[in-house]
């Protein structure tokens, strides 16, 4: 193979802040006093908090060293299963910076923010559109937000309907949040399992959606990568009990311009636009997780709502039966900007085409590694796929071992021992972003990986040896926790 | 096409691509679908713009909103203008920080864990707390998981708010709580601006009580008599904030026997952008930790021996503990914490106390002018740096008049507290100059 990608390179030591600051420092230039000192009520005057004194070259430095510790996009390949980790366009960042957008003051009188009103009117359309739903709340300020906010619509229609039901299904392939949404209004999460080709089947369902049964909650694709192909019967059979079907569009990358999540029979669906709306994920936020609803569920939607009057926008409180609200404003409207920027640089055509290059480089790499490394399920997949370490037992090597050699070879690694039906998961998503080169080289680096696991195992178990740290002694981390200096 | 720069495949590689995968055409990678379930149509969005096109556009929209310094807005409510430092912004902008994940692989991600760590911590001092989490998403969502932290602490089913809370975050706590079988009781202020207290002796099953200080009256709460008040009830003390700046003068939450801090954190080195992305703060006592909601980052060691850091109590969270976790959070608002700890570093404990001195002496400075004016403070309480005026009747006209003169003079109160007809919240920090107080007095008393 070529040279692999990893190298080392001299990176610099760096403490922790307050162990370089030196009282008499300062890295802030004081505004000018311009009024005289008045008195305080001595009862309630504090010392000031106890923080280091810096200099600005003290401060910059500390965050380049700390920043040259991470891996990240812009430094290579990040095939995070279900996270997908595609390029943020820097053209995004100079939008959601405009003055006019990041000074607004969100109680500006509305005639006074038109700008940022419209702009949001806007994505809600787009978004409605991309996913065939009716209408769209930009609310949530994350995914697991977004599902939260569809777990209180479920709750706010059932209730309409005069009782609000106390089960929910999850599948097995669900995220960890989707239990834990459903939880916090009060569901109890009865989970299905998914079938032998890895998807749900409508019988299994049948089984447990009862008419205390609020709904189900869907990934679609799923966790295993899998277009949930029974989808419309199951959403039938949940419709008939009448519960309601929840989508979780975390994975939405993979179906822009190929599926419409309405006709599906979704009632709410879920966007990260952290994710499939390139919007970067900021080492773990902040994200948005807008959500899109059928007619049915529009009344229920959080307020305010964008209204468009005669062309002026508003911010409107006038809808009786909606849940109330989720965040103290309008929800993240910085990633908004981004998420819309991203839309219109990309246009229609340019939305399908990231969903066909996400699925033909996650179906590049699955046919690659096929027989390298176990592929639990072998069908034609979205836009991940997920193997397992099986092959690798015999050498005591584990998916651990695997991914934290593929650091030394310059990548990270991919989302591991998720989903839970796998044991041992090694779950892909490379995205659109990434060219054949790179992804040939990734294919390439996980070959000689699992060539070095059969002839050097301790090559893996020793594994990275090229970062900034070796392997983190995480059990002693929670036994002891240490969670301020 | 001008659509493409962020997808790199040549029609060559699609061409090999599909090839290896043995299918003929990028359609038929989406052949196993059931045809049912297909999009027939196209998107129907606008099609592409060019860089130079968006950057157009967008300058346009953003050029349809009123700002500084073009205008003067005396607001605050929950959003500050503070000045940021050059440092801060461009440190920000590392792109090493922003397209990186949440640290799952510490060997990868010791940049953002130490930098989340050195939050936490800095964030505890500030707010005298012995722990502090990774972050929630706002001051509002910080509230509601801390009101249902306090009744997994507490084991009890009801819950006191004060109204002097601001308004948006207790809207938040009641969709959190709608669906739940708890209760929220509300605490009138007095007329000095403070919580009401007196209804807490009839509440027998209180689990938390969240008191905002300053608060959204601009009032010091008086928190050592509410802790003493609390003494033999189980309850938890949660002490909620918009303005943490306030803390580098007036005793933080934990000296006044808080056991949760949380608000919103928009005034260290956040930009308000509309309101979002914002920083919600949570900190609580030590004892509490395995029920806090949210991420947090431990000290550890590697293999040789190194200091570094990981996430850890991972069994409080959804990703292990599914339904039955502390909360739902699973992406936070790293980026908006790594602009917090930046902008206290930077300003250190010297400048923090000197800022914050010298936002409440314009704000000081600017009560007594108006007072001098003819205008009447209702609430005699202690404040930071915004604080309640009530206007003549019909000064919603002079209101509207600043507007055209481009000056927002505070925000009218009586759309949260129907009470305080021509009462206005005025909010003023370092980025007034003494010039612009001086002319609003003299505006709003011709």
């Amino acid at each position: 193979m070529k040279e692999t990608l990893g190298t080392t390179g001299l990176v610099f030591n760096e403490p922790l802040l307050w162990e370089k600051g030196k009282k008499g420092r300062s890295g802030f230039s004081l505004p000018r006093r311009d009024v005289e000192k008045h008195a305080i009520d001595e009862k309630l005057e504090g010392d000031g908090p106890d923080f280091p004194d810096l200099s600005e070259v003290d401060i910059v430095r500390h965050y380049t060293r700390l920043s040259q510790w991470n891996f990240s996009v812009d430094s290579g390949m990040y095939p995070l299963g279900s996270c997908t980790m595609k390029y943020n366009p820097k053209t995004n960042e100079r939008q959601s910076a405009q003055p006019g957008f990041a000074l607004a003051h969100p109680l500006l009188p509305r005639r006074l923010s038109q700008g940022v009103l419209k702009l949001m009117f806007e994505l809600e359309q787009y978004l409605t559109e991309i996913t065939g739903m009716d209408a769209t709340t930009l609310q949530p300020a994350a995914g697991a937000h977004g599902e939260l906010t569809g777990m209180l619509l479920f709750y706010a229609y059932h209730k309409s309907k005069g009782t609000p039901r106390s089960k929910i299904i999850v599948p097995d392939t669900a995220h960890g949040t989707n239990p834990a949404s459903a939880s916090l209004c009060g569901y109890r999460s009865i989970l299905v399992k998914s079938n032998e080709r890895g998807v749900l089947s409508p019988q299994a369902v049948a089984e447990i959606m009862d008419e205390d049964t609020a709904g189900i909650m869907v990934t679609n694709p799923n966790t295993l990568g899998l277009f949930e192909e029974n989808i419309k019967a199951v959403s039938d059979i949940v419709h008939a009990r009448g519960g309601l079907v929840y989508g979780d569009g975390a994975n939405m990358n993979a179906i822009m311009g190929i599926v419409n999540m309405g006709d599906l029979g979704i009632d709410v669906l879920h966007l990260n636009l952290h994710k499939t709306f390139s919007s970067p994920h900021g080492g773990g936020g902040p994200g948005a997780g807008p959500v899109c609803v059928r007619k049915h569920l529009e009344p229920f939607l959080p307020v305010p709502r964008v209204v468009n009057k005669n062309g002026k926008y508003e911010l409107s409180e006038d809808f009786p039966d909606s849940i109330g609200k989720l965040h103290a404003f309008y929800g993240n409207v910085g990633v908004m900007i981004r998420a819309y920027s991203y839309i219109l640089s990309m246009g229609p055509a340019g939305l399908k085409k990231v969903s066909q290059l996400a699925v033909l480089n996650a179906a590049y790499i699955k046919d690659n590694l096929k027989g390298t490394f176990h592929l639990p399920y072998d069908r034609p997949c979205m836009h991940e796929c997920v193997f397992s370490d099986k092959l690798q037992e015999p050498y005591k090597v584990t998916t651990l071992d695997i991914v934290k050699r593929l650091m030394d070879y310059g990548f990270h690694p991919p989302t591991i021992y998720f989903p839970l039906v796998v044991s041992g998961a090694i779950m892909i998503e490379p995205t659109e972003t990434e060219s054949k080169e790179d992804i040939d080289l990734f294919i390439e680096s996980l070959k000689a990986i699992a060539k070095e696991a059969q002839d050097q195992p301790e090559l893996l178990h020793a594994a990275p040896r090229k970062t900034k740290r070796r392997r983190l002694d995480e059990t002693s981390a929670a036994r002891k926790p240490c969670l301020s200096g | 096409m001008t659509s493409m720069r962020y997808l790199p495949h040549t029609p060559e590689d699609i061409a090999a691509m599909l090839k290896a995968v043995g299918i003929d055409s990028l359609e038929g990678l989406f052949g196993h679908i059931p045809e049912d379930c297909r999009r027939k149509e196209a998107l129907n969005i606008p099609e592409s713009l060019t860089e130079w096109e968006l950057n157009d556009h967008i300058d346009t929209l953003a050029g349809n909103m009123a700002v500084s310094p073009e205008y003067k807005v005396f607001m605050g409510a929950g959003s500050y203008e503070h000045y940021v430092p050059s440092a801060v912004s461009f440190l920000l902008g590392r792109s090493e920080f922003v397209t990186a994940y949440t640290p799952y692989q510490p060997e990868m991600s010791q940049g953002t864990l130490q930098a989340i760590y050195e939050y936490q911590t800095l964030t505890s001092r500030l707010l005298g707390m012995e722990v502090a989490n990774a972050s929630q998403y706002d001051g509002a969502s910080a509230l509601a998981e801390a009101m249902l932290m306090a009744i997994r602490v507490s084991r009890k089913k009801t819950v006191a708010v004060s109204r002097a809370v601001h308004p948006l975050y207790r809207r938040v706590l009641e969709t959190y709580l709608k669906p739940t079988d708890l209760e929220i009781r509300e605490l009138p202020y007095l007329s000095d601006g403070t919580t009401d207290l007196s209804p807490l002796k009839d509440m027998d099953d209180l689990g938390g009580l969240a008191v905002q200080s300053p608060n959204f009256l601009g009032c010091m709460e008086n928190l050592a008599d509410i802790k003493q008040t609390l003494q033999n009830k189980k309850a938890l003390l949660v002490v909620c904030f918009s303005e943490p700046l306030a803390y580098g003068l007036y005793k933080n939450p934990g000296q006044c026997g808080a056991d949760i801090a949380c608000g919103e954190g928009q005034s260290l080195g956040i930009p308000r952008s509309f309101g979002g992305p914002a920083l919600g703060m949570f900190a609580s006592k030590m004892k509490y930790v395995r029920n806090m909601p949210g991420r947090l980052v431990g000290q550890t060691v590697d293999l040789d021996g190194k200091r570094g850091h990981v996430l850890t109590l991972a069994t409080r969270e959804q990703h292990i503990r599914r339904e039955k976790a502390t909360s739902n959070i699973c992406t936070n608002h790293s980026l908006c914490a790594l602009a917090a700890v930046m902008y206290m570093a930077t300003l250190g404990g010297s400048g923090f106390k000197e800022l914050a001195r010298l936002n409440y002496d314009k704000s000081e400075y600017f009560k007594a002018a108006i007072k001098q004016a003819g205008f009447k403070l209702p609430f005699s309480r202690a404040t930071f740096n915004e604080f309640v005026v009530e206007f003549p009747a019909g000064f919603k006209k002079t209101y509207q008049r600043l507007l055209k003169k481009k000056i927002i003079a505070g925000f009218p109160l009586d759309g949260f507290y129907p009470e305080l007809k021509n009462h206005y919240l005025l909010c003023v920090t370092e980025t007034m100059h003494k010039e612009d107080l001086d002319n609003l007095v003299q505006e709003i008393s011709s």
